[in-house]
């Protein structure tokens, strides 16, 4: 098991009182607070390193972009890809999954065709899709999610078809934490020879990835939701998948040759080797840097460890919120099938007011839809509360929580 | 006399399918935006020092000691800019 207590030192926000209260951070699901190895990595590189990648050959420049390619291998090997020619830094989950619907999906989804879509998925795995459908005309199905939050598998099974050209769904749900059958869906999918595109935005900062034995052919996820900084994500794409990929942007870095033709007057282009051709630009290098930290350090407190430790606050949390009268917790009871994510409403009040009541007392979550209204409205909520939890915190933090929650139903 | 945006940090339209809005006073002026609201709403209930639930003509709100308020059920941002006007000028 690991300590929180002893993880707790290495976060210097965590010291920080908000009114008059000591800080207790529970929004991990919208971005989990930094590690001081992590901020010492990205001030070390820019105090030392820092210089543009590739295709220079002064000293400092082979220096940052070793770095760089280091921070691609650090996370290949951290989710068991083959290389670093899968693994595509991006801003983060949302700009990997427009990448696949503009460099994949513009070029390969036609009318007849259709795109499988959960009920459960973030606003990030829905909307690329549906303006993509309104230019090339392919169709959109959405797969049933069961009452309790958990995947309707036999709706994904009456949905799927040999027209289903992809599959897009989430690991684990940013509403409920309920965690998918990934394996079982591609196994699935590509009977019909379909491809699987997976958010795992709240997948792998929190359990053990393992892209491989999924199966998956896209993955997506950001850095800033397991320790590392904002702007950085990755793409993971089966390389066979991405070699036949058109790039995503056009510009510097991934690009061969730009030759420009005299007698037609255009230019004609040849493009880089995976993973520079779908990284156009100067990429976020100190991005790159902070997430290899952050790999590194989750790493070392080994992803069985984190996800024990999630497993078991949250028993204890959603054990400690029944004893409240007026608090309903949504979503799946069972914790097994779920990770450190518990949405929740307090009886007469709003899900913003039990967040404002909450901040009085310095304690962090979240409220509204957390970007999946569809899931709101099939569970007919006007919006929910959110508390979600990572490596540091800790079974008093919750027993805090409680406590207020029991203040607040006396409002 | 000033103006509302003299008081208001932030109006953040809050996410759900309720129109509610969620009004940031300036930190350094929070006590004196509470007082001047409790001067002009009525106090329907309260927990001292943390939230007061209040009325102000037909408009229900709750006002939080740590400076925040939430308007729940306005029409639209303009709603909210009149009354925050009314109970702040």
């Amino acid at each position: 098991m690991l300590d929180p207590y002893k993880i707790r030192e290495d976060f210097p926000i965590l010291r920080r009182k908000i009114n008059d209260h000591q800080l207790i951070y529970f929004d991990n699901a919208a971005t989990s607070q930094k590690p001081k190895q992590v901020i010492e990595a990205i001030r070390e590189f820019y105090e030392s390193c820092n210089a543009n990648v590739h295709r220079a050959a002064y000293t400092l420049s082979q220096e940052a972009s070793e770095l760089y390619e280091n921070a691609h291998e650090e996370v290949a090997k951290f989710i068991n890809a083959e290389g670093i020619e899968e693994i595509v830094f991006v801003r983060g989950t949302t700009e990997a999954i427009n990448l696949v619907a503009y460099a994949w999906g513009l070029h390969n989804l036609e009318e007849e065709d259709e795109v499988l879509i959960t009920l459960m998925e973030h606003h990030s795995n829905i909307v690329p899709w549906e303006i993509l459908s309104k230019i090339n005309g392919f169709q959109i199905k959405y797969v049933e999610v069961n009452n309790d939050g958990t995947l309707n598998y036999e709706s994904f099974e009456d949905a799927i078809s040999r027209k289903t050209k992809i599959v897009c769904l989430s690991h684990v749900s940013n509403v409920t934490g309920v965690i998918n059958n990934i394996k079982n869906i591609t196994r699935v999918a590509h009977e019909y020879g379909a491809l699987v595109l997976v958010d795992g935005a709240q997948s792998v900062p929190h359990l053990p990835v393992d892209v491989g034995d999924l199966d998956v052919d896209f993955f997506a996820f950001s850095g800033h939701k397991m320790l590392g900084p904002t702007g950085i994500g990755v793409l993971y794409g089966r390389r066979g998948v991405l070699k036949e990929m058109k790039p995503f942007h056009g510009g510097g870095s991934m690009i061969r040759e730009v030759t420009f033709n005299t007698v037609t007057r255009r230019c004609s282009i040849s493009f880089v080797d995976l993973p520079w051709k779908l990284e156009a630009g100067t990429p976020n290098i100190g991005g790159g840097v902070g997430l290899m930290a952050a790999v590194r350090y989750l790493k070392d407190i080994g992803m069985r460890n984190v996800k024990a430790h999630e497993e078991m606050l949250t028993e204890h949390a959603m054990r400690c919120m029944r004893e409240c009268e007026k608090v309903s917790v949504y979503g799946p009871k069972n914790v097994s099938v779920k990770c450190g994510i518990i949405p929740f409403g307090v009886g007469g009040l709003t899900s913003h007011d039990v967040a404002l009541f909450l901040d009085s007392y310095g304690i962090m979550i979240r409220s509204g839809f957390h970007c999946a209204q569809p899931l709101h409205e099939k569970f007919k909520l006007k919006s929910s509360a959110r508390a979600s939890f990572y490596i540091y915190n800790t079974r008093e933090e919750i027993d805090r929580l409680v406590d207020v929650l029991k203040e607040i139903e006396q409002f | 006399m000033g103006t509302v945006e003299d008081y208001v940090a932030r109006i953040e339209e809050a996410c759900g399918e309720e129109k509610h809005f969620i009004v940031i006073f300036k930190y350094d002026l929070k006590q004196q935006v509470i007082t001047k609201i409790l001067e002009k709403a009525t106090v329907e209930k309260s927990i001292s020092g943390i939230v007061s639930e209040l009325t102000f003509g037909n408009i229900s709100f709750r006002l939080y000691g740590t400076g925040k308020a939430i308007f729940r059920d306005l029409k639209n941002k303009e709603e909210l800019q009149k009354i925050l006007k009314s109970l702040l000028l």
